[in-house]
């Protein structure tokens, strides 16, 4: 499994970066951990004439944790957000969702800033990002912009990023409360068959409140506001749990493939986001 | 076709300098150039790694990095660990533990395995089964896989814990 030929740039900075997209257009494509990328190429199901390989696009890289805001950039990989121990102290469930993706040798290479932009459905992050509320920043020949993770998706590999622009980072406020990442797949190394993102606060004994989404369950992640919603000033019993996963039900639609029909999927949903909102309102 | 690249690499701690496109995948290299025929290619699709190899003091699949992605880089394959006069302490404890049947996965099982214990010297059994989960294995249900990595591990901090 040969790709076509192409030429390779590897860019000292993100001006440069840019630079190379605006110069090729079409032809131009960035490359981070490539394991998304290189499969593709490998069955000639992506044809790049121009790879940009930015491995050594400083910006991109590192990770800041502050009071009351994280700050992570595109070029970090999953093994980094995993060894980061500032990382797993403010934000637990970046850390549960990572050790989720894919096999160690992937995480040594994978980068958040690949799996957010890319617009796979089966991509973790990007439904980690819809709980998260999260910003994505993207610079471009005209400068950089921000976009809500919440408004970035359109459909399966399309988002609001423009062609000659480059993910740079992401932006979240510092969670608080209880979290959790379930996901459901048939072996390691899978894209889920259902995974649930869930951060829930408590006051009172009550839910104040509360984030879900889901993953692969639709052709761009699913922020449920009304499954949220279901939960708020109720105690997360059984009642409370099965309003959740209702609304949630009717925020997604997912497709028959070779992880199941329709049908097992949305049943594989329900009970992955019962099971995420007790071990997030466990923790809280 | 595309210009060839001016590539560097250190391969087993031996410089490596040629011409080649950028598409050509590192496990080619590796193979068909260097000779470097230890790691192995079984899914070609990045699923089993039976390519692994430490590139930049990280397990990679060879089979999913492209040469010019490599350049520069410093790579150990299962060739730079030990050799048959000389086994690594993880070589002689796949044998002893009987940590293979066919011996397909065996060199992307153990370079694998170097750098986990590199990172944590002694690993818990669930750690070890979690941090060779990108290796598949189809002959010995990963149980003596385990039991060896396990020894080897003892092994090392025992000669350490000497020294």
């Amino acid at each position: 499994m040969i790709p076509s030929a192409f030429e390779y740039h590897r860019p000292g900075d993100l001006s440069s970066a840019i630079g190379l997209l605006t110069e090729y257009g079409d032809e131009a494509r960035v490359i981070a951990g490539g394991h998304s990328l290189i499969p593709m190429m490998k069955l000639r199901m992506a044809d790049i004439g121009h790879l940009v390989d930015l491995q050594d696009v400083a910006e991109l890289r590192g990770i800041s944790v502050t009071a009351g805001s994280i700050s992570i950039g595109a070029m970090v990989t999953q093994y980094d957000m995993l060894s980061h121990d500032g990382l797993a102290g403010d934000a637990p469930i970046l850390r549960e969702a990572a050790l989720q993706i894919a096999d160690p040798q992937v995480r040594y290479v994978g980068t958040v800033g690949g799996n957010v932009a890319n617009g796979d459905p089966g991509n973790d992050m990007p439904g980690l990002m819809q709980c998260l509320d999260a910003t994505f920043t993207v610079a471009g020949p005209d400068g950089s912009r921000d976009i809500a993770a919440r408004e970035f998706y359109h459909s399966a590999y399309m988002t609001e990023r423009a062609d000659d622009e480059i993910l740079t980072k992401i932006t979240f406020a510092t969670p608080s409360g209880g979290y959790a990442y379930e996901k459901q797949k048939r072996k390691i190394g899978d894209y889920a068959t259902a995974a649930a993102a869930v951060l829930i606060t408590k006051a009172d004994g009550k839910v104040a409140t509360a984030s879900v989404a889901m993953t692969n369950l639709k052709d761009t992640p699913v922020w449920s506001a009304k499954a949220g919603a279901a939960l708020i000033g109720s105690d997360c019993g059984k009642d409370s749990v099965a309003a959740a996963v209702a609304a949630m039900l009717n925020d997604i639609d997912p497709g028959a493939d070779n992880r199941g029909p329709v049908e097992f999927k949305r049943h594989v949903a329900g009970v992955i986001l019962a099971r995420a909102i007790q071990r997030a309102w466990s923790r809280a | 076709m595309a210009k060839k690249m001016h590539i560097n690499l250190t391969v087993n701690g031996e410089a490596q300098e040629f011409l080649a496109e950028p598409r050509e995948l590192l496990i080619h290299t590796l193979r068909e150039r260097l000779g470097i025929t230890g790691p192995h290619i079984g899914c070609e699709t990045s699923h089993c790694g039976a390519c692994t190899v430490d590139l930049n003091g990280k397990s990679v699949k060879a089979c999913t990095v492209f040469v010019a992605q490599a350049n520069g880089a410093e790579i150990t394959t299962i060739e730079g660990l030990g050799s048959p006069d000389a086994l690594h302490v993880l070589q002689r404890s796949f044998r002893e533990h009987h940590g293979l049947q066919c011996g397909y996965c065996t060199p992307g099982m153990i370079t694998r395995a170097h750098r986990l214990l590199q990172e944590n010297p002694s690993p818990t059994e669930e750690e070890v089964r979690f941090g060779i989960a990108g290796n598949l294995c189809r002959c010995t249900g990963y149980q003596n896989i385990v039991k060896a990595i396990l020894a080897a591990a003892s092994e090392l901090n025992a000669k350490e814990a000497a020294e």
